[in-house]
């Protein structure tokens, strides 16, 4: 076992890989869905971010939790949903992950740990809180994983979760994609501190800058802070540094960055890299790559084949929970 | 049984049964724990249930909503308690964009269980960010329903309803009833939710009141009655969803209407119950308009007097009803 994959076996890596591949090639299907008219709405793409859901995730066993954000068709699948009831969902349709309620930004999977993406900015942090105590008082072996962006670090509602998950030693990570804007504003203009991650400082709780593109510190960093959650050492904060190559949402215009900044970041793209990785080590041929590749495209072209096949929700079940 | 109980005692009464019978009830909020509470209401709880169970928070609105949406949400049956219904804009987010709509936007799959308590209202001289009645508000959000008690037995019956509900629910309770004493069954006992009652049988006018509301309007019927005039007093006990049925049969029956809440009157639940009687068939039976008496649209004063003027007073209810009776459509 090459040490630079961690205990990652190449059966494991190469899931991942398909993980990352599969991320990609979803939010590419339904940009292009979106420009033909099948889909309504918005979508927030996390193309170029791919290592950061996906790290993260396979630090996480099936029966742990995780909430998501609005950016959250990466950890979806990361945490082990199925990209036909995504798509379905995306389509607005009653065989949806939400039954055609929720959208892009509402996906979820119950079944899988993954409580939901937010709409709302830091939405989900709160509430990790709550799902790290109801996790510590049923006693359960879990941990609850909440990601969020670099925007939401300046909402009041992180500072308040993370001090309480702190005093109370709540298994929760707190794992910020900072992907450089809020919408249009840089972090550099949002933030006096040069890595998020020393927030943690002042909830007396460990913080962790990693390089949010390299699939492998992704997971490190995420391991560690799950294992110390796990055993009772509490909540950590892990800052994974990346980029989004698309805009914020369909209706960006992108003045706030250059071409260049985009193309820099373009050239760490987390899928390549890897790859590269473990082409160099021998964990991979370009045949298997070939071959991971036209699986993905199928199982693209599968999903959207089953979400047009899928039938509407019926108006006649509109109030349906809304109430329990 | 009964025995007389406070409405405080009824509500901790609730409290304590709920968390003796079912593990998965804890309480959470500020100086819950040995303080007992800013009213007194959790007091000797945090002794019986220990820390817990009975959990203090730092003054972080934001997650304590957080926290009973995100333990609800996984199989807790949190109770959490707002110090002052004021401090409730604090939590807003959490309860109106998620713990309202999880269900809705997750296509049904998940639960979202808690209580939310508070104390609401005016009359303590604690001015206008400690006084406020803001229980319209949550009527207005699908997903949330919204409880009111006017009595210590409903405060107990209809508590522990809330906190057997699948759905987060705004408890609203009024810090000038939770002195005010009543026959309180014991033992263990549910209110269903969505259950307005009668309170007091009437011929010629009906009152529809809540929370404090329905104490002053039951005081102000005594003494109509002596003049001969018979009041009926209706209690929606919940707002969201309303039962409206009952409130629309006394309506029917009496021909008249006065509605009666301490919440500023503009955008008040008077309004809605206004509206939903002149939908109904009750519409062809009203012998004079709808009424609304209800809390000034001003901030809540500091000034004794002007505090008292802000929200209605029982002389204000029986001076409504008088010329109520008296007019024609």
């Amino acid at each position: 076992m090459n040490q630079s994959f961690a205990d990652l076996s190449p059966e494991r890596l190469r899931a991942l890989l398909h993980q990352m591949m599969l991320i990609r090639a979803f939010e590419e299907a339904a940009e292009q869905l979106y420009l033909q008219g099948l889909i309504h709405g918005t979508m927030h793409l996390s193309v170029g971010q791919e290592a950061s859901a996906v790290g993260a995730c396979a630090a996480l066993r099936p029966t742990d939790y995780i909430l998501s954000t609005h950016r959250g068709h990466g950890h979806c699948i990361a945490k082990g949903a199925r990209v036909d009831l995504m798509m379905a969902e995306f389509f607005g349709k009653e065989t949806g992950y939400c039954r055609g309620r929720g959208g892009s930004m509402h996906m979820a999977d119950v079944d899988t740990g993954n409580l939901g993406a937010n709409g709302i900015v830091a939405g989900g942090v709160p509430m990790a809180a709550g799902v790290g105590l109801s996790i510590r008082m049923q006693q359960q072996d879990r941990v609850v994983l909440v990601f969020f962006g670099d925007g939401a670090t300046n909402e009041g509602a992180f500072h308040e979760s993370l001090n309480l998950a702190a005093i109370w030693n709540l298994p929760v990570i707190y794992f910020c994609e900072n992907n450089q804007y809020a919408m249009s504003m840089a972090i550099a203009r949002a933030s006096k501190v040069e890595k998020l991650s020393d927030r943690a400082c002042a909830y007396g709780i460990p913080g962790v800058t990693v390089d949010g593109n390299d699939l492998l510190a992704v997971y490190c960093a995420t391991k560690e802070a799950v294992e110390r959650a796990r055993s009772g050492g509490g909540p950590t904060l892990i800052e994974a540094q990346t980029y989004r190559w698309k805009g914020h949402s369909k209706s960006d215009k992108q003045r706030y960055r250059t071409k260049e900044e985009v193309k820099a970041w373009q050239e760490r793209d987390p899928i390549a890299r890897l790859a590269q990785k473990m082409l160099e080590a021998s964990l991979l041929t370009e045949a298997d790559l070939q071959h991971l590749q036209a699986r993905v495209d199928e199982e693209i072209a599968a999903a959207v084949a089953f979400a047009k096949a899928s039938p509407e929700p019926d108006p006649a079940t509109i109030f349906e929970g809304v109430y329990a | 049984m009964s025995r007389e109980l406070t409405y405080a005692e009824a509500v901790r009464e609730a409290i304590d049964l709920a968390m003796a019978r079912d593990e998965r009830v804890f309480l959470i909020g500020e100086d819950v724990g040995v303080y007992g509470g800013a009213f007194g209401v959790t007091d000797g709880l945090y002794q019986k249930y220990g820390p817990e169970r009975v959990r203090d928070t730092p003054i972080s609105e934001a997650v304590i909503a957080g926290v009973a949406t995100g333990a609800a949400l996984t199989g807790m049956r949190p109770i959490a308690e707002i110090q002052f219904m004021d401090f409730i804009t604090l939590s807003m987010e959490q309860l109106v964009l998620q713990a309202a709509k999880l269900r809705f936007m997750l296509g049904g799959k998940v639960q979202v269980p808690f209580v939310l308590r508070t104390p609401a209202g005016a009359g303590t001289g604690a001015a206008a960010q400690h006084s406020e009645s803001l229980e319209n508000w949550f009527v207005h959000v699908p997903g949330l329903k919204v409880v009111m008690p006017s009595t210590p037995a409903d405060a107990k019956g209809l508590l522990l309803a809330s906190i057997e509900d699948p759905n987060p629910v705004i408890f609203v309770e009024h810090k000038l009833l939770y002195r005010t004493k009543g026959a309180v069954p014991e033992g263990y006992y549910t209110i269903p939710l969505s259950q307005t009652e009668v309170k007091r049988v009437g011929r010629d006018l009906t009152i529809v009141a809540t929370s404090l509301m329905v104490v002053r309007a039951l005081e102000a019927a005594e003494t109509l009655a002596k003049e001969g005039i018979e009041v009926e007093v209706v209690d929606p006990r919940t707002l969201k969803p309303l039962d409206a049925e009952p409130i629309v049969r006394s309506v029917c029956k009496t021909g008249r209407v006065l509605i009666v809440h301490e919440a500023c009157k503009t955008g008040g639940f008077g309004g809605e119950l206004a509206a939903v009687i002149a939908e109904s068939e009750a519409f062809d039976y009203l012998d004079a308009p709808i009424r609304r008496l209800a809390g000034l649209d001003i901030p809540v004063p500091y000034n004794r007097e002007l505090e008292r003027r802000m929200v209605p007073q029982v002389e204000d209810i029986v001076d409504a009803a008088r010329r109520l009776v008296k007019e024609a459509r």
